[in-house]
């Protein structure tokens, strides 16, 4: 299975290896420094690269290139689900997946990956048994260590890998019982130059965070689960009664997870809350350009949309780019070519507008094409879906739990095309 | 620091060599004073030493040794955890010298009574035998036993290890198939990922196409579509009879639907291509929505994905029609992923949503991403191609594009529209017009030789425009690219064909040009083409077909998707995506022509019914006790039991006279019984027997307390069992005899198994039954076959299933005999030993094909009488020639038993053809233990050995008494001989047929009727 990994920073250094097998020297890499100068672009590197005696499968997470050797048949998917788990288990132990992260806590990734993997194969990847082997740094239990002498290392095998239920760990115990549950939309869609619809869909999530005594067993129900179209659970959830019942039915784990992701049926249209009226255009001489964009709210949700950011990529000839917002405030990367547009929240009263004169590399002919537009938005106390979750009841504990729901509604890959 | 007493200063000190380590550079100078430390009681120091070790010990070999021993000691450690990964650090140091000492410590640890040791050394396996491939004989072995447990955690660990060690060795998983099944949704997800691929490879080797029925179909159809002639037809009538899906394969199918929701991508990818290698047709669909959901997820997996369905979608269009809009490129998309969405969308394109696709495309054409534009040019020809309604439509959609400013778009338009034209050249001078005066403009060199290749194809059709061309490139010559070249030099020799008297001298320039031209490609054509065109007197006959030659007409070329050919790859492999063969891959079979037999997965089922048939006259004889039912079922049973019971009844007597005397005695006294239901004259009978066995009374009593705790014991084993209804049955009944066995089994034998199992099975063996369709639901799927099991199970004995019917009471004589003796009160018993009321078919392994030079022999017990001596348990022997040689003179050789067991030899068989089988019974007097019988199998040239070990639960003969009798009897019996459990069973085992069904597959033993239908008691006797 996976041979050894390396992890790539940015600038193209190897910060960190690992073997799980026999040592692969480091030079591996270089097929794939080649293939990254090929791709031009960090995102266009290809996910699988083979080479005369391995295959490099890789994944880019946070400016890291995670780089798995194999040698044998595999599926990919697998390297690569297991990679992203690697960088998710980073985020839960130190906040966040850096190149600085690592290198601090590198003995605590050592470990970490060690217990992961098992001769290339998968030992451990569930957060609540890796936690009990391997506890996450803290100031406060460093400090303690260095007093006491005592190891941040669990001595047990941890309950949990032994049970069915892998994903809890025994004995958890809170002074303040809480389940916290967010219900998290975005709104996939492409819209075309008229502002009409391409394509939109609905996706969601639903995110916990369950702080609970004991061994509950909970059940989270819907008013109306027919319109959850395809879901995928975390395998706490039982499928059964999901599937007789419509009814969420688990044993949550201890702390942050997702509960399930979910699509809703196609058939239901799709509420796009914000309208975008645009202007761009390039001067067929001279260096110059239009830009004109407002961006408005479509229909009174009773809910206000906040935190609206628009960027566009625009066009290698355009050098810079001189314009005036009525709220909020722009850049513009001339390196990058990006523009951003950060408006904040929308006032219905006042439509946000942003105008002003693009320059062009003179000389160069007029893009043919105008950027799209990337818009994200927020929109809070409110499932664009219509979902929302009835009730939430508690078996196998005797206190009473502290229960709450969020609805977000958030912009996904969300794109005008002009 | 490391030579330190502290611990936290070698802790600190360990760090920093890890950070070394993780840095990639050289810390193994360390390595002596690194080694001392692994005795360590600090386990984060432990940890960090054996991180250490496991990458230097390879290295440092001699030293690495001395850290060995405490790896040993730590292996038999009391905390679980410290003796996993003392196993794994001791398996991870690869040094050849202590392979012997991995081997033990793995097989130690294979039986470690934690899971969690037990999935170490299934990762041990595969490490073990990376390092040392000779081993792989005892790691076999290994796997074979870990393949069996229980755990789900090992389940994946060790379907790694075999996919490692032995993919090849299929015949291991045959017994583990269905707990594998069953298991599936409970392993964790990694190990899922790998179970799904195993089972996919599986299921291809063992079961029949479920797509052929549809190919039948579609056969069908056609042949009456046209008017079929009745030859075909009766040719194909043969292998039309309707498919039924192996129950197996069903259950595969089944229990891999639900992971179809899983979080984790891989295991949707692996469902997913499971489904679509082995469900029928129809069910394939199921996987989209999983497929397009991941779409959603990181850009690697997407393009994972992407592929995956890019080959789907060649040959299924209908999968993913409906979600045609998820493929809707985004600006912000990666280019791979742009061109694999794209590459889908025109898979996907048909006449109904060609117009859609179009509109989309022509959004993509202005897209900023140039590289992306040309694919989509490309992809628009494809369409144009596939799609004869939009062809004009693209055309004109391509000589637009041609006005473009950006050079690759029209260079790439210019070339698509070139195939395009070719596929219909009639009508379109005007477009190849055009495209003359694009060559001034027009730079990509292979947009410009296609240009002046189309001209020169079609010259005749633009006869003005044509020279012209010629000249401008005579012109420009010698700058332009090698391509443009030859396809310049095309294009004179055709002008010079049609158009001789304006182009002569033009031609003439040209092949001089080219005559010097550096390349020698060029030089060469040049010449060629000179030959062939110039009339000369050397070149005589070519010469004169040259005209042929160069303007015959070619072929229009196919545009197909570049993922045409990668469904030879397993879907979701990495094969597939390089689309190369990668190393390690194992190729998915083609489906079997017939279906290989599929009784080799039953972990323990119904005998065959065939099979049953065939041995009629030796079963029948041996079970006398069926007259007797014959009289009692004929007013219980349904009609077609008793008429099967009378058949049987005249088999009977026709045979008895080879009964031996205790049995013909029983015969006569059921007889008696028959003619008046629980008469005392067979009571007296039996007491005249008991005077005769009285020699045999003491044994018999003295046996029997042991017996009937052992049974008891088994009893509530099974109890158990039906108590928690669990889904995964446990072969208790066999642990049970191997731990009170000495421990020489060789072929263990499992006789617990799960109900489903039984019933699936069941139903297939009985063709005649009408098969339970699919679309009933799965319980009433389970009740309906369950009957017919019990039904067939019993030949002709209906009570069962009606269980509060009366019945007349029987006992066994030599029971009863044994009772009297205690007690001569019951004098109106009756008694006989019944049928057994299920017979399994599950055949043990007595010498394997390989060890036994071509001979293979099964072994299983028919629960029959044994006809030899009532002492004995008879066993069939079905020995097999798998050889090519023809096998003489097979007969019993040396025994070897323990004390008090005997065998009756089977009569020697003479001669066995290649391929052929025989089934021999013989008897075995096991002695009341569970101590296996070890003889030699003797052939003319050859000698093995073997040896029989029997199941608790087939050393019992099942006999009736009524409910009454069984209370006077269980009143009579000591403590020692009662078991007593209270039983709550599920929704779905409280038929009382269910709970019979389960008991007696363990055990060999009868059923008493009784008014409350809850309790239900078994009686037996000891043989």
């Amino acid at each position: 299975m996976i041979h050894s990994l390396f992890l790539i920073n940015s600038a193209g250094d190897i910060f960190l290896e690992k073997h799980w097998k026999s040592v692969v020297s480091r030079s591996v890499c270089d097929y794939f420094f080649e293939a990254q100068e090929k791709a031009v672009d960090v995102e266009n590197v290809p996910p699988v690269i083979p080479t005369p005696h391995h295959y490099l499968i890789s994944i880019y997470q946070d400016k890291i290139f995670f780089v798995a050797v194999i040698q044998t048949e595999v599926p990919p998917l697998f390297v690569i689900e297991f990679l992203h788990r690697v960088v998710e288990m980073f985020r839960d132990y130190f906040g966040e997946c850096s190149e600085a992260a690592i290198k601090e806590n590198v003995v605590t990734v050592y470990e970490l990956l060690e217990e992961m993997l098992d001769n290339g194969f998968p030992l451990a990847t569930e957060s609540n048994i890796l936690k009990e082997l391997i506890r996450p740094p803290t100031i406060l239990r460093s400090v303690v260590n260095s007093i006491t002498g005592s190891s941040n290392v669990g001595e047990t095998l941890p309950t949990g890998q032994l049970s069915i239920i892998p994903w809890r760990r025994a004995e958890v115990k809170y002074t303040n019982n809480e389940a916290y549950f967010d219900v998290v939309e975005e709104i996939d869609a492409i819209l075309d130059k008229s502002g009409s619809t391409v394509f939109a869909e609905i996706q969601g999530v639903i995110d916990a965070s369950i702080k609970l005594s004991g061994m509950p067993d909970l059940t989270l129900s819907f008013m109306n689960p027919r319109l959850l179209d395809d879901v995928s659970f975390h395998p706490c959830v039982r499928f059964k009664r999901w599937e007789s019942e419509r009814v969420l039915s688990f044993i949550p784990p201890d702390g942050n997870f997702r509960l399930m992701d979910y699509q809703v049926s196609s058939q239901n249209l799709v509420a796009i809350p914000v309208y975008v009226n645009h202007n761009i255009n390039f001067k067929e001489s001279g260096s110059s350009g239009r830009f004109d964009v407002t961006v408005g709210l479509k229909q009174n949700m009773g809910k206000s949309v906040e935190g609206v950011i628009m960027t566009v990529h625009m066009p290698k000839v355009v050098l810079n780019m001189n314009l005036t917002p009525t709220q909020g405030t722009y850049t513009y990367d001339p390196v990058t070519k990006i523009l951003t547009w950060d408006i904040g929240k929308i006032n219905p009263q006042k439509v946000p507008n942003l105008k002003g004169v693009i320059c062009l590399q003179s000389g160069a002919p007029k893009p043919e094409e105008n950027p799209n537009l990337n818009i994200q938005f927020r929109i809070q106390q409110l499932a664009v879906s219509g979902i929302k979750v009835n009730r939430l009841d508690m078996f196998g504990e005797k206190y009473k739990p502290f229960k709450g729901v969020k609805y977000v509604t958030k912009a996904g890959k969300f794109q005008v095309r002009t | 620091m490391l030579e330190s007493s502290k611990d936290s200063l070698k802790l600190e000190a360990m760090k920093r060599i890890v950070g070394l380590i993780a840095k990639g550079k050289n810390a193994s100078e360390l390595f002596p004073a690194v080694v001392k430390n692994v005795a360590s009681k600090n386990i984060e120091l432990k940890k960090l030493v054996y991180v250490y070790l496991v990458r230097y010990a390879e290295e440092q070999q001699d030293v690495a040794l001395l850290s060995i021993c405490t790896f040993q000691r730590a292996l038999k450690d009391p905390n679980q955890l410290i003796r996993a990964s003392a196993l794994r650090v001791l398996s991870s140091v690869r040094v050849p010298v202590i392979v012997p000492i991995m081997m033990l410590a793995i097989k130690e640890a294979a039986t470690d009574l934690s899971p969690y040791v037990r999935k170490t050394a299934a990762h041990a396996i595969q490490k073990l035998y990376s390092l040392e491939p000779d081993q792989k004989e005892h790691l076999i072995e290994v796997i074979e036993k870990l393949l069996k447990d229980k755990s789900t955690l090992v389940a994946g660990s060790v379907v790694m290890a075999f996919e490692e060690v032995c993919p090849d060795r299929i015949d291991l998983i045959h017994k583990n198939y269905r707990k594998l099944c069953n298991v599936l949704v409970d392993v964790e997800e990694w190990g899922q990922v790998l179970i799904i691929n195993m089972l996919t490879r599986y299921a291809r080797t063992q079961f029949l196409s479920p797509w052929k029925q549809d190919e039948i179909f579609e056969e069908n159809c056609e042949q009456a579509f046209y008017g079929s002639d009745d030859e075909r037809n009766n040719k194909s009538e043969p292998t039309s009879k309707p498919y039924v899906m192996d129950p197996d394969h069903r259950l595969l199918l089944r229990n891999t639907k639900p992971l179809l929701q899983s979080r984790n991508t891989a295991v949707v990818m692996a469902v997913a291509q499971l489904y679509w290698h082995l469900a029928p047709r129809s069910e394939v669909s199921l996987v989209t929505k999983s497929l397009v959901r991941l779409l959603r997820s990181h850009r690697e997996v997407q393009f994972i994905v992407l592929q995956n369905i890019a080959t789907m979608s060649i040959q299924r269009k209908g999968m993913f029609e409906p979600y045609l809009k998820s493929f809707y490129v985004r600006s912000t998309d990666p280019t791979h992923i742009k061109t694999l969405k794209l590459e889908i969308l025109t898979n996907l394109a048909n006449g109904a949503n060609i117009s859609t696709v179009l509109r989309e495309f022509q959004t993509y054409v202005k897209s900023q991403d140039k590289q992306f534009a040309a694919a989509t040019i490309q992809a628009i020809g494809r369409c144009a191609t596939n799609i004869s309604e939009v062809t004009d439509t693209c055309l004109n959609g391509l000589v637009l594009l041609l006005s473009n400013r950006d050079e690759t778009v029209v260079a790439e338009s210019v070339v698509v529209i070139k195939k395009l034209l070719q596929t219909q050249p009639t009508q379109h001078s005007d477009i190849i017009k055009h495209m003359a005066k694009l060559l001034d403009n027009i730079a990509v060199p292979m947009a410009r030789a296609s240009i002046v290749w189309l001209i020169g194809e079609y010259c005749e059709r633009v006869p003005k425009i044509a020279p012209d061309v010629l000249r401008k490139m005579a012109k420009a010559f010698t700058c332009e690219e090698e391509i443009v070249k030859l396809q310049t030099l095309n294009l004179a020799a055709k002008l010079y064909l049609t158009n001789a008297k304006q182009t002569k001298l033009l031609t003439q320039y040209i092949l001089n040009l080219g005559k010097y031209d550096p390349n020698y490609d060029i030089r060469d054509r040049t010449r060629f083409i000179r030959q062939l065109i110039v009339p000369n007197e050397k070149s005589g006959a070519l010469s004169k077909y040259a005209k042929k030659i160069f303007l015959a007409s070619k072929p229009a070329p196919v545009l197909e998707s570049p993922f045409k050919d990668r469904d030879r790859f397993q879907l979701g492999t990495l094969s597939h995506t390089l689309n190369t063969k990668a190393s390690g891959y194992l190729e998915l079979s083609d489906w079997p022509v017939m279906a290989p037999d599929q009784s080799v997965r039953n972990v323990e089922v119904v005998e065959p019914f065939t099979q049953s048939t065939t041995l009629a006259g030796k079963v029948k004889a041996a079970k006398p006790d069926d007259a007797f039912y014959s009289g009692s079922g004929d007013e219980e049973a349904s009609g077609s039991g008793s008429e099967s019971c009378s058949s049987e009844e005249s088999g009977s007597d026709s045979e008895s006279g080879s009964d031996d005397e205790e049995n013909g005695r029983k015969k006569s006294s059921s007889d008696s019984a028959s003619s008046s239901n629980s008469s005392s004259s067979s009571g007296n009978e039996s007491r005249s027997s008991q005077s005769e066995s009285g020699s045999k009374k003491k044994n018999l009593k003295k046996r029997n307390p042991r017996k009937n705790k052992k049974s008891c014991k088994n009893k509530s084993e099974n109890d158990k069992i039906t108590k928690s209804g669990s889904k995964t049955k446990t072969d208790s009944v066999s642990s049970e005899s191997e731990e009170s066995s000495s421990e020489k089994s060789s072929s263990s034998s499992e006789s617990g198994s799960e109900p489903e199992t039984d019933s699936d099975s069941g139903t297939d063996q009985k063709k005649q039954k009408p098969k339970p369709k699919k679309e009933e639901t799965k319980e009433a799927r389970e009740k309906t076959t369950k009957q017919e099991v019990s039904l067939l199970d019993l030949d002709d004995f209906a009570p069962v299933s009606m269980p509060t019917a009366p019945r007349p009471a029987m006992l066994s004589p030599s029971l009863i005999t044994d009772l009297e003796g205690l007690s001569l009160l019951n004098t109106s018993l009756s008694i006989d030993v019944t049928s057994p009321v299920y017979v399994p078919a599950k055949s043990h392994e007595l010498l394997h094909r390989m060890s036994g030079k071509g001979l293979a022999a099964q072994y299983h017990f028919p629960r029959q009488p044994c006809i030899y001596s009532s002492d004995m348990v008879s066993v069939q022997v079905t020995l097999t020639n798998s050889g090519d040689q023809t096998v003489e003179d097979i007969h019993i050789g040396e025994k070897k038993l323990p004390s008090g067991l005997q065998i009756h030899d089977f009569n020697s068989i003479e001669s066995l053809e290649p391929g052929a089988s025989i089934t021999v019974s013989m008897g075995i007097d096991f002695n009341d233990s569970t101590q296996a019988a070890n003889f030699q199998l003797c052939t003319k040239s050859d000698q093995f050995n073997v040896s029989i070990q029997p199941a608790v639960g087939e050393l019992l003969l099942p006999v009736t008494m009524s409910e009454q009798d069984f209370r006077t009897q269980q009143g009579k019996l000591t403590g020692m001989n009662e078991s007593a459990a209270t039983i709550s069973v599920n929704q779905e085992n409280s038929s009382s047929r269910a709970i019979v069904h389960k008991v007696v597959t363990a055990a060999n033993l009868g059923v008493v009727p009784s008014a409350e239908d809850r309790i239900h008691r078994n009686d037996l006797q000891t043989l």
